[in-house]
């Protein structure tokens, strides 16, 4: 093993640290019913299966290009979706497949999306990295870290000044808040009072970069008070400690008091994208997190525990969402490449292209 | 009917006007509120619309920027000004990486229908980072328009086809010219004018001079000067530089059969070299002469006002261009 950007010793007490400083216990709000619970842990399963399948299917060369896991952090986007309606917003990050099945979104589409299809998303010219539900209200995932921060702020913009009642969250990582755009962003719907929810999903690392080699200050919720807004730090392997986050950050966007910034500290204990090799840190150290946090294990033993759910019907859902996958899979491997001809439409506006040609 | 107002009115005009007919178009940038733009643009337009659509903001043009696209995919039209284009270097991610590809990234799900304003050009003393003119980059961006009006007329109906379109437009004005004066319509009377028309603001059978933006008037001065020597220019305005009209500079040059391009920012890579290369691809057997381009000089612009002149492409220098071209000189 070369040099590790992390060694086990420190590994173990970054997971001793968080489990003393931000896990939080399992335990359902009372207001998400058996049904939100279930339906909560079927995203997650569903996310898990997705992002399990998509490396596999990249070596394979059915997937194109890059591909980054949303695998650990399942329990952030469906736990914050959860606590959002029908018609709000959320921005994405180059990690979006999880965004996407967490608004509600189609698994067949997103895999179709994956490898390069016309019945993909994007029709063929996202892929993984550019992933959008649009309709699902999942604005669009974007390449450049940090970059979706001030479009959320637009778009909650436009609940202000069109009078209407929708929030928007601003998922983005630990690495884009170092950043100019993210302070930028802050500061702007912090002065204007915006209706938009900045959660970082904190993995703590940035590709190579442990989180704290690459901030003075760990805690990145704390830099809220220097825009003046309210800033949490939640266990973002625990679907429950983000939604109530979400929920009461909406509750406040909505009556025009502004912005949250909601930091969900997770691990990310898996490879930063498909190609990913991890020569910078020993894999072994992934291993305690895996093994300890792992969000949708985690879910899953909760419902059981809980009685909230039977372990047959536990397991019978995630075996659901393994099948929608597969279905997916098959799905995407058997649709239509994209026709030449579609290289230059949606380049600009239909009615400009119309008058001068796609170009 | 017609008067005769400025530039600057133009565009206030032009803003007045779309805001008044649209309660979806908000604007934001520096000092575009309550100051009412440092150039007296957006005079007016606080007092009338109010904070929530005419909006005072932080220095923060990525923020700015970014925010405007936020706000166009999701139901308003917004302009983002920045105060002087040199610094739309600062949200160039936004513009170049989101805003001009968001279309189609996501499948041709979100419009992006959003004007960023911001004044080019050199002259006056401003040196190195308030002087240059950006049209070549932007133009190189697949899913951006490049607008660049040099008369109060086409200020103000390019400024409308921008802000009613659903395209993301870079709205080109020249500081310089913004007291620089023509007529317009009278008041009241709602008219566009479309993007990738050229005009001829000067007809002649000897030479084709494309002049964009500010050179457009230098071009018509340095013509002037020319007939009385009994050489007759054809000086092009493109208006827009993408979309370009080069049908009408084909046009043109199937007359003359020679060209010579003008523009103030710097020659390297500049726009000159797309249109000279567009043209000699599309009418090579029209020319006559090698075609050539009068620019700025490819140095960051000077303070002191004999090198900043050396710099700024003059009504000379493309006098000159001319009567070389003809054997003249």
């Amino acid at each position: 093993m070369p040099i590790s950007a992390i060694s086990m010793d420190e590994s173990l007490a970054k997971l001793e640290k968080f489990k003393k400083e931000v896990m939080q216990e399992m335990k359902a709000p009372p207001e998400l019913s058996v049904e939100d619970q279930l339906e909560i842990y079927r995203k997650m399963a569903l996310i898990r299966e997705f992002d399990t399948n998509v490396k596999p299917l990249w070596k394979q060369n059915y997937i194109y290009g890059l591909a980054h896991s949303y695998q650990g952090a399942e329990a952030v986007a469906v736990g914050a979706c959860a606590a959002i309606k029908k018609g709000d917003f959320i921005t994405s990050t180059h990690r979006g497949h999880g965004h996407v099945i967490a608004m509600g979104g189609d698994v067949k589409k997103m895999m179709s999306e994956l490898m390069g299809k016309a019945d993909g998303y994007c029709k063929g010219k996202g892929g993984s990295m550019h992933i959008a539900s649009v309709d699902d209200g999942m604005l669009g995932a974007t390449g450049i870290v940090g970059s979706g921060m001030p479009i959320a702020v637009g778009a909650a913009l436009s609940a202000q000044v069109l009078k209407k009642d929708y929030v928007t969250i601003c998922f983005h990582g630990d690495g884009g808040t170092n950043q100019g755009v993210w302070h930028e962003s802050l500061n702007l719907a912090a002065v204007w009072n915006l209706p938009v929810i900045f959660l970082c999903e904190n993995n703590q690392w940035a590709i190579s970069m442990p989180y704290d080699k690459a901030a003075k200050n760990p805690n990145i919720a704390d830099r809220a008070i220097g825009y003046g807004i309210p800033g949490v730090t939640v266990d973002g392997f625990n679907p429950f400690a983000v939604y109530a986050a979400v929920r009461d950050a909406a509750v406040r966007a909505r009556k025009g008091e502004g912005p949250t910034l909601i930091e969900a500290r997770y691990y990310r204990y898996v490879g930063h994208f498909v190609a990913d090799d991890e020569r910078y840190r020993d894999t072994a150290t992934n291993n305690p997190w895996a093994e300890g946090m792992d969000p949708v294990n985690r879910m899953g033993e909760y419902l059981v525990k809980s009685g909230t759910a039977d372990e047959e019907r536990v397991d019978a859902i995630y075996e659901s969402a393994a099948k929608e996958v597969q279905n997916a899979i098959e799905h995407a491997k058997a649709a239509i490449e994209p026709a030449a001809d579609t290289l230059y439409t949606d380049i600009y506006s239909p009615e400009f292209s119309a008058r001068y040609g796609g170009e | 009917m017609s008067r005769t107002i400025t530039i600057k009115q133009a565009l206030n005009e032009a803003h007045m006007e779309e805001f008044e007919r649209d309660p979806t178009i908000i604007i934001m940038g520096c000092d575009v509120g309550f100051r009412g733009n440092p150039f007296g643009l957006t005079k007016g337009l606080y007092e009338k619309f109010g904070a929530e659509r005419v909006r005072d903001t932080p220095i923060s043009e990525a923020a700015i920027v970014g925010t405007c696209l936020g706000a166009a995919a999701t139901g308003l039209r917004p302009i983002a000004e920045i105060l002087f284009s040199d610094w739309i270097t600062i949200p160039m991610d936004q513009i170049v990486n989101q805003i001009a590809k968001i279309r189609y990234m996501f499948g041709g799900k979100i419009n992006v229908p959003l004007v960023i304003r911001a004044p080019v050009g050199a002259g006056g003393g401003q040196a190195a980072q308030h002087s240059q003119s950006f049209e070549a980059w932007f133009s190189h961006v697949p899913g951006l328009q490049v607008v660049m009006p040099i008369t109060p007329y086409d200020a103000k109906g390019l400024f409308k086809t921008a802000i009613r379109g659903n395209d993301p437009v870079l709205f080109f004005e020249h500081k310089r010219g913004y007291e620089i004066t023509g007529e317009v319509p009278d008041e009241g009377v709602d008219y566009t004018v479309p993007f990738g028309e050229a005009v001829v603001r000067r007809e002649g059978k000897d030479v084709t001079i494309v002049a964009v933006s500010i050179m457009a008037h230098k071009a018509l001065l340095a013509a002037e000067a020319l007939h009385q020597l009994g050489i007759d220019c054809e000086v092009i305005d493109p208006r827009t530089i993408y979309p370009f009209d080069y049908e009408t500079v084909i046009k043109s040059v199937s007359k003359t059969h020679r060209l010579i391009v003008t523009h103030e920012s710097n020659r390297r890579s500049g726009i000159g070299a797309e249109i000279v290369s567009q043209v000699v691809d599309m009418a090579f057997e029209e020319l006559d002469e090698k075609p050539v381009i009068v620019a700025g000089l490819n140095v960051p612009m000077p303070f002191n006002r004999t090198l900043e002149s050396m710099v700024i492409p003059s009504e000379e220098k493309i006098k000159q261009a001319v009567l070389q071209m003809m054997d003249r000189a």
